[in-house]
């Protein structure tokens, strides 16, 4: 992002973990509850990209390994003839899938919670700093109009 | 691989039905804002754009399909592309995020990039987090989930159409109005909710909180400035228990369906109770009281969610289970099926207890067997075969029967003079003797 821009930046997905990143931008005066609110954001963001990265890789592994298991039980190479990479129909892997969710399911519970704690804390913040800044705006103005 | 197409060719079909059934319904006096609600379920249809169970109100509607409507909206989007310079800022909190800086592309070279370029294009591309007030229709219009608004309003207002009492065209606009403004309050608030599962997830991936092109904290005052009014004029200007019904549907929605999406398969049944509650809203607003009918509409719109919602499930596994969804299709896949087939018979049933409510004459489970017939039959299907071409074709009929099943049961509607005659003898040699007074000049 440009040097002289005064808003955050939010960029294309990340490859692991699907959610863009943003750069925050640090106003020179930046006051005490402004700081907080980047901060808390910083910090889900972090969080969130922790997770996901880690979650969905780890999913891409488990089907991979899945596939990998079916098909030697089914006696079948991982690339067929063609040089394709072979895979298995949607019926086959809903086993899969079923495992998988089951498998993360304490694991998303946990980073629910997690989540909409801190999503509630952000949105709360923004809307202190909105109102800090308003008032400030508002105070300037009556500054203003007085001289 | 997931990402149904709505083709052009399978939806050719309905524009035939709903104008032939348009015309056999000219001789009645609403029938104005009847076609508009199936202009609606038309356009709404014909839009590439499918929008899945998240409905504000009734619940697994019409989720978009992204792939296609990125192409509608991101050409007016306005990057504000400046050049990124090679060296970049020592920002203290990115340092630690080396990893993400390849994913992001030369600004510069991706610049020269026609706007008309599909959205992929300017998706790689780094944007200011500014809202842009030209932006801000279509980022709002995304936001609460325009088009499933309109078809939740759309069954409010079938909801309206088909109680017993004389229409109240300022009574029926204010209801509408209410509904939607509801919707589009709990729509938001999902989104809000919801923004790291929608990244993850390809048919949400391109939302407006997910992208950035909005603040939560805008989204959630969007939301109680929509919601705050939605529910004061239907409570003030309608009547109390429609203002309840939005209300207790909003939190049905937000606070219950969506927390529940990632915690137990039940979530299902919720969100089909949030779809079935705007018809009867609708109802209520006309009668002011919860008939059998009311329920009876409701009953209609809750059976219907399931083979809906259940078949579009069908061909999302694998977000589903990634995103750590609880549902049905993902968990008890042999539940899902049944469910959707039970549903569909269901639908048959209750469409033989409308005339016996009074609801409408006794033509209307005749003329909807087939409709109804038709969606069992590829609901047997479903069960019987599962795999995607069963669960796509079930889907695709949903979204036709619904309207369809509505539309025969408006026309199959029970008069109001007719109830009146039925009463009692008295009564009916005066209102015969009072509608000769009324003839006469």
């Amino acid at each position: 992002p440009p040097v002289h821009s005064h808003n955050d930046w939010i960029g294309p997905p990340d490859k692991h973990s699907n959610l863009r990143p943003i750069i925050f931008y640090v106003p020179p005066e930046e006051s005490p509850l402004e700081r907080r609110l980047r901060e808390a954001r910083q910090e889900a963001q972090a969080c969130n990209q922790r997770f996901w990265a880690r979650h969905n890789c780890a999913f891409r592994q488990e089907k991979e390994d899945f596939i990998y298991s079916r098909l030697k039980a089914k006696g079948l190479e991982m690339r067929d003839e063609t040089g394709q990479k072979a895979t298995l129909n949607a019926e086959e892997m809903a086993d899969f899938y079923k495992d998988f969710l089951s498998k993360n399911f304490k694991k998303h519970m946990q980073y629910n919670r997690d989540w909409y704690k801190r999503n509630f804390t952000i949105t709360f913040l923004m809307g202190q700093v909105a109102l800090a800044r308003a008032l400030r705006w508002l105070r300037w103005k009556k500054k203003n109009v007085e001289h | 691989l997931f990402v149904w197409r709505l083709k052009g060719a399978g939806t050719q079909h309905i524009p035939c039905h709903f104008v032939h059934l348009c015309r056999a319904a000219n001789d009645r006096l609403i029938t104005f804002q009847y076609f508009n609600f199936l202009k609606r379920m038309y356009v709404t249809q014909y839009n590439k754009d499918l929008s899945q169970r998240a409905k504000p109100r009734s619940d697994p509607v019409v989720s978009p399909f992204h792939e296609l409507q990125q192409l509608d909206q991101e050409k007016k989007v306005i990057h504000k592309i400046s050049p990124v310079s090679p060296v970049h800022q020592p920002w203290p909190e990115t340092s630690g995020r080396n990893e993400l800086r390849e994913v992001k592309p030369p600004a510069e070279s991706e610049a020269s990039g026609t706007a008309a370029r599909a959205e992929p294009r300017e998706d790689r591309q780094w944007k200011e987090m500014k809202l842009r007030l030209d932006e801000l229709p279509g980022i709002l219009a995304r936001l609460s989930k325009i088009k499933l608004t309109a078809l939740v309003v759309s069954t409010a207002s079938a909801g309206f159409a088909m109680a017993p009492v004389p229409f109240d065209l300022p009574c029926f606009l204010l209801a509408s109005l209410g509904t939607g403004l509801a919707s589009c309050a709990a729509n938001s608030i999902n989104q809000f909710f919801e923004v790291p599962f929608d990244s993850n997830m390809n048919r949400t991936k391109n939302r407006p909180l997910v992208r950035g092109q909005i603040s939560p904290l805008l989204a959630v005052c969007f939301a109680a400035s929509c919601g705050v009014p939605g529910i004061a004029l239907l409570t003030l200007g309608v009547n109390p228990l429609t203002g309840a019904l939005g209300a207790f549907n909003i939190f049905l929605y937000t606070c219950c369906y969506t927390p529940m999406k990632r915690m137990s398969i039940a979530n299902t049944w919720v969100g089909a109770v949030v779809g079935a509650i705007p018809p009867v809203m609708g109802w209520t607003a006309a009668t002011g009281s919860l008939d059998a009918g009311a329920l009876l509409l409701g009953g209609i719109l809750y059976s219907w969610q399931f083979p809906h919602f259940n078949a579009l499930s069908w061909g999302l596994r694998e977000d589903y289970s990634r995103g750590g969804y609880c549902m049905m299709s993902v968990t008890h896949p042999g539940l899902c099926r049944r469910v959707a087939l039970r549903h569909c018979l269901a639908l048959i049933g209750l469409s033989v207890v409308a005339p016996v409510l009074d609801v409408t004459t006794w033509t209307f489970p005749v003329i909807s067997l087939p409709i109804n017939l038709y969606i069992s039959y590829l609901g047997f299907r479903f069960y019987r075969d599962a795999d995607r071409s069963s669960s796509r074709k079930l889907f695709f009929c949903s979204l036709w029967h619904l309207p369809m099943l509505l539309l025969v049961m408006f026309t199959c509607k029970k008069s109001v003079l007719d109830k009146e005659d039925k009463g009692d003898l008295l009564g009916k040699g005066e209102s015969h003797g009072r509608a000769v007074e009324i003839r006469l000049p």
